[in-house]
């Protein structure tokens, strides 16, 4: 495996190349490329099962563009363990795309644990694109702890489109100051007998902490989605929505159990969840377009799935 | 022949008698308007002509350009060249606004997109990245909908209220827009209760509790439509109810 393989396979060979973009590739329990930028600082550490990685943005620094993340292998077989600390310094800004590449996956693990802090009135957003086998050979099993100080500002996108999910279990947990931003979404799709397990957790601890939860996930043939939001509101004018779709086809099945918990009289909390199949009044629209039904299931399913 | 002919159509739902006898013929190349009293049954009569789901159960007999719809789905009567632009078009999460008017475009080039976007009053600067979602208006959909049925160049148009939610400065546009359809040679059906929609066909249909009561041209269906038409037993007949008939 080399690191043009996994680049290639995420699409991300030309934007590495840019001697002002900062980025990490991990092949397998291997740094196998890194480039570091003013204000980024990027430490490795390669232990017996895994990584070691740290990772600290210093305080004011604004990364231009943004830092790319590499993981996978793109053997058919291997446990691959990140262990992620990122501390975005107060009043950094810093956005991070990173790629899970398994194309080839027969029986792969792909293991995450990240503590993440986001310092006052700093933002951090991180993108997560997984791209693995038609097999379905893998669990992937992310788990985050992240807390945002003060005025803060946290967004995480994951998707899980491309190939066969395998296994995932999802589990992030974040606890909010006061004036604080959070925004975590998720996007899954699942076929065959894929498992897909999301948990995300928000704690609106501080005044005026704001979050949203948005979870969007199809699932076909027999696999099967849980998806646990919990969103709680515990001090003066904090506010949170949760938002979960499941688009349910074949023998699939889904299941949504939000928990929204106020402890504040002032504090607001919304939720919304819609699970089933293809919304008829799209289906037909599309349909008096001249689309059949299956590709206008998959118009609305892709749609779904994209976060605009 | 007409380029649509409905003979003897009936449809009930939940044991209600929604379309009761109804014929209807209409020329080609042509724009009616149907209108007629809450409840008469016209949304009904444009989705079962759609084909549309809930609406499939019907007896009598729908021909497209001589062919029976009867077993037809929604997609295939589109195919054939009829569509459809509900009253309260759907919102689509994730699809942008050129996106969904692509779709159905026979011409998928951007400046196809934006001439549809254009003459339905939708600044394709303005709407190029905008989702067809919630973010919209009800009366930015309706004009979303009608670009995207420009795009399709179909030959059967079915429009469901087309002026709900317009603004005034709009209207103007989505008649220049319809108009453009009948130019292209596509045959319009304007669902409405509106008089200046009215105006802008050149033949009326009126119905009421199911069935069509009365048909000519506009000035003629308009007194009927503007003075008389309440919902009522006697079918909005005024020589019926001159006649003192139930």
């Amino acid at each position: 495996m080399t690191t043009t393989d996994l680049f290639e396979v995420a699409k991300i060979h030309r934007q590495v190349q840019d001697p002002d973009v900062a980025h990490l590739a991990i092949g397998l329990n291997k740094v196998v490329s890194s480039n570091g930028v003013a204000g980024l600082a990027v430490e490795t550490e390669e232990v017996a099962d895994g990584v070691n990685i740290e990772v600290t943005v210093a305080e004011d620094a604004v990364i231009a563009k943004p830092v790319h993340m590499c993981f996978g292998l793109l053997q058919e077989e291997g446990i691959q363990k990140i262990n992620l600390r990122l501390t975005v310094e107060p009043r950094a800004r810093v956005a991070v795309t990173a790629h899970c590449v398994f194309p080839n996956a027969e029986d792969v693990q792909h293991l995450m644990d990240a503590v993440i802090r986001v310092g006052e009135g700093a933002a951090y957003s991180y993108m997560e694109r997984h791209i693995h086998s038609p097999q379905g050979g893998i669990t992937v099993v992310p788990k985050a702890d992240i807390h945002l100080a003060r005025g803060a500002r946290f967004k995480t996108d994951f998707e899980l489109l491309e190939g066969r999910v395998g296994r995932i279990d999802i589990d992030y947990e974040t606890t909010c100051d006061a004036d604080s931003r959070l925004e975590m979404n998720a996007a899954v799709s699942g076929k065959g007998d894929d498992r897909i397990n999301i948990r995300e957790t928000g704690h609106l601890n501080g005044e005026r902490a704001r979050g949203v939860l948005t979870s969007r996930v199809a699932v076909r043939d027999d696999a099967s989605a849980d998806v646990y939001n919990e969103l709680t509101a515990s001090a003066a004018g904090a506010v949170g929505h949760v938002d979960c779709k499941e688009i349910v086809q074949g023998r699939a099945v889904a299941n949504a159990v939000p928990v929204v918990q106020v402890n504040h009289p002032k504090a607001h909390i919304t939720h919304e969840a819609a699970l089933g199949s293809v919304d008829s009044r799209q289906l037909e629209t599309l349909m008096a377009r001249g689309l059949s039904e299956d590709e206008a299931t998959e118009v609305i399913i892709a749609g779904l799935l994209r976060f605009t | 022949m007409g380029l649509l002919e409905i003979d003897d159509l009936g449809l009930a739902l939940n044991g209600a008698t929604i379309l009761n006898h109804l014929d209807m013929d209409l020329w080609e190349g042509h724009v009616h308007a149907v209108v007629g009293p809450n409840g008469a049954g016209k949304s009904t009569l444009a989705g079962t002509v759609m084909g549309l789901e809930d609406y499939r159960r019907y007896t009598g007999e729908i021909r497209f350009d001589g062919t029976s719809l009867a077993d037809l789905g929604v997609d295939e009567r589109a195919r054939l060249g009829m569509t459809l632009g509900w009253q309260e078009p759907a919102r689509f999460e994730g699809l942008r606004v050129p996106e969904f008017v692509r779709l159905a475009a026979r011409d998928k080039s951007d400046d196809a997109v934006r001439s549809c976007l254009s003459r339905c009053g939708m600044e394709p600067a303005r709407y190029w990245d905008r989702a067809a979602d919630k973010t919209l208006s009800g009366g930015e959909r309706k004009k979303l909908e009608l670009a995207s049925i420009l795009a399709m160049q179909p030959r059967l148009v079915m429009l469901d209220e087309p002026d709900s939610g317009i603004d005034v400065e709009s209207l103007a546009r989505i008649r220049d827009a319809i108009a453009a359809l009948r130019g292209g040679g596509a045959t319009v059906v304007l669902i409405t209760h509106s008089a200046e929609v009215l105006d802008w066909a050149e033949h009326a249909f009126l119905m009421c509790c199911g069935h069509i009561v009365d048909k000519g041209n506009v000035e003629e269906i308009s007194r009927y439509f503007k003075g008389r038409c309440i919902p009522c037993d006697h079918k909005n007949r005024p020589d019926l109810e001159e006649e003192g008939a139930p």
